[in-house]
């Protein structure tokens, strides 16, 4: 894909979400329109849905998202009509980067946003990335900030009622 | 053959011609996967390591289970069940300190000797390969550093320097059980790095014969990622400390003392520094060495194998590193007890007000001889051969053993008047100044300072036996036992 395009509300709740997390990582799903996700080019982001960060050792330095919650969101984002097309998460601390754990994690196909959260040089900064299909690298994408979604489209992350995106 | 059908995660869909459920035939969930890949070989990459197996961050579903909960995956499937791959996402910060991306794989080899590392999510590939491109400084191969030093190696990290130029005593035995028997009378270093080598072929040890002085410090503390202090004495421990804040190079300290310890980490940049704690050293007489006060021969092998423990958690950025807490281990009460340590913001090397911008002379900021040297100069002393013979003369001297009461156990001269060294001021009176004395202890470094102390209390016929009572035996008597 060449871009990411992400509303300014779900870029505000996702740094909120790291806000609060900090110093332990966020992370979460981003959710696209099932009819948008096929699009190769560019990923259109219509909302975001947190996760429990379940890494069960250092939750300041990792995330771990569950097999079984990822199963769970993207049943909750059928129903509505989205697919679970990536995923965000925050370096406390840390750059917006991805680190080498990152890449030997990623999946292809995924977008994967990354926000730095605390007390870093360059705060509030993000980043949005994809594994290439050979996983030689986890390459940086344009992230296209505050196209609003169709008026009317309903989005799929008020499952917690929490954290959504739509403006 | 049963019949079942393989879900593919949407990200997968790609590989396997855009289906969602591939129809396949199998008899285990884990065969289903391979037929899978074997339909669809782009899959293969995404689902198995080098290694062959199934990547850790790939979780297997049979119909709506996990089949870690069964038999994994040989766990039996049946007609019509559904195969599902889900992906267990995973990722994080990292390390501060991360390992370059270009960093080659880990080898087969490399999986297999590093399988239980793999499998904590701390440590991972990501991890392990951190740790190879890691370089450690072990300052001083002795009773910290050896142990250190074979947990290191044996953990993966790819450069271990070694700084000693001592050679192996049969007395290190005890507890530097990086040598062995065999290995008495061969410079500790060449004996360390076979032995290294023989644990871990993939670590490159890197000596450094030399001792580290405020000319080489610099230069060789450089070159590493951690320093990780095994000394028995305070001029280079400050030295160590100074070298560490100057390079910015974390420093593990450690250190003992008969049953106990002590384990930190000092990181300028995050916490105090060594001289945050300890301005200044303690006068030179206070502190004994292990060699003259006796070590607990466990004892450094726990404190050298917690500074290793806190080196592998700074290379990885996992945990919570020992900044700013001093960790007390008691051997007899076998207690650990943590001190809060702050960063002194008048410190002389590490504050914002700091005077020190450099190394400076060690041995004379802690009021001892340069190390290496064997008394304080000006104290005269008596070679053994020349003891016996006025020891047959008329008019021998006094002999005042100042060890301590264990060791009249070990060895004694006969006639000599036992009086520790700590107590050899209040025992005065009882050495007549007319007489010419010898003091001796076990190698010559306490009596030598015994001897300081009566020329400095006014005694000018005072000497101090070379070599100690070992030096005797070595010399005059080989019926003594030398310890």
């Amino acid at each position: 894909m060449r871009e990411v395009v992400v509303p300014t509300a779900a870029l505000a709740a996702m740094r909120e979400s790291a806000r609060v997390a900090y110093p332990e990582e966020c992370c979460g799903f981003l959710l696209s329109a099932a009819t948008d996700a096929s699009d190769p080019d560019s990923r259109s982001i219509r909302g975001v849905l947190p996760a429990t960060n379940r890494s069960d050792g250092e939750r300041r330095r990792r995330f771990v998202i569950l097999p079984a919650e990822l199963r769970a969101a993207e049943d909750e984002a059928a129903g509505r009509g989205s697919v679970v097309t990536g995923f965000y998460h925050s370096h406390p601390d840390h750059p917006a980067r991805p680190s080498v754990f990152d890449q030997e994690h990623a999946w292809p196909w995924y977008a994967y946003l990354i926000l730095s959260s605390g007390r870093t040089a360059g705060e509030n900064s993000v980043g949005a990335f994809e594994l290439d299909p050979e996983r030689r690298e986890f390459r940086e994408v344009t992230l296209r900030i505050g196209a609003g979604l169709p008026r009317g489209v309903a989005d799929a992350g008020a499952r917690r009622g929490e954290t959504e995106g739509v403006t | 053959m049963t019949k079942v059908v393989v879900r593919v995660p949407t990200p997968l869909r790609g590989f396997a011609g855009g289906q969602r459920d591939v129809p396949v035939e199998a008899t285990t969930a884990g065969a289903a996967v391979e037929a899978l890949c074997h339909e669809h070989p782009a899959l293969r990459r995404h689902l198995y390591g080098s290694d062959g197996a199934l990547r850790r961050f790939v979780s297997i579903f049979l119909n709506d289970d996990d089949i870690r909960n069964h038999e994994g995956e040989s766990t039996p499937v049946r007609d019509g069940d559904v195969v599902s791959i889900v992906p267990a996402i995973a990722g994080g910060s990292g390390a501060a300190r991360a390992a370059p991306v270009d960093a080659p794989p880990l080898t087969g080899e490399e999986l297999r000797r590093y399988s239980r590392h793999l499998l904590l999510p701390e440590v991972g590939l990501a991890g392990q390969r951190r740790l190879r491109s890691a370089r450690v400084l072990i300052v001083g191969t002795g009773g910290l550093g050896a142990p250190a030093a074979l947990y290191l190696a044996a953990a993966g990290v790819g450069t271990l320097g070694l700084v000693d130029f001592d050679t192996v005593d049969a007395s290190n035995l005890q507890r530097q059980l990086l040598y062995s028997t065999a290995d008495v009378g061969r410079r500790k270093l060449d004996a360390a790095r076979d032995r290294l080598a023989g644990l871990n072929p993939g670590v490159r040890v890197v000596p450094h014969e030399q001792r580290l002085d405020s000319t080489n410090a610099l230069e060789i503390v450089r070159q590493y990622d951690v320093v990780l202090d095994g000394t028995d004495n305070f001029p280079t421990r400050y030295l160590v400390n100074d070298a560490s804040v100057l390079t910015g190079v974390p420093n593990v300290y450690g250190s003992i003392y008969r049953f106990e310890g002590q384990v930190s980490v000092f990181d300028a940049s995050r916490g105090p520094c060594y001289r945050c704690l300890y301005p200044e050293p303690p006068p030179p007489d206070l502190v004994p060495s292990c060699a003259e006060a006796g070590v607990l021969g466990v004892l450094p092998g726990v404190v050298g194998v917690l500074q290793a423990t806190e080196a592998v958690k700074l290379l990885l950025g996992i945990g919570e590193p020992l900044i700013g807490r001093l960790l007390l281990y008691d051997a007899l009460a076998m207690s650990f007890r943590e001190l809060k340590l702050r960063k002194n913001p008048e410190c002389a090397l590490c504050s914002p007000r700091a005077t020190q911008k450099g190394l400076i002379d060690y041995p004379a900021f802690c009021g001892v001889p340069a190390p290496g040297a064997a008394v304080p100069s000006g104290v005269p002393e008596i070679a053994p051969k020349e003891l016996a013979a006025a020891l047959a003369a008329p008019d021998p001297p006094l002999l005042v053993d100042v060890r301590e009461p264990e060791e009249l156990a070990i060895s004694h001269l006969p006639g000599a008047l036992p009086i520790p060294k700590g107590e050899i001021a209040e025992h005065v009176d009882e050495l007549t100044r007319a007489r010419a004395i010898v003091l001796f202890c076990r190698a010559g470094s306490r009596s030598a300072d015994a001897t300081k102390t009566l020329l400095d209390l006014g005694f000018s016929n005072v000497r101090s036996l070379k070599g100690g009572i070992n030096g005797w035996a070595r010399d005059v008597d080989p019926s003594v036992p030398v310890y």
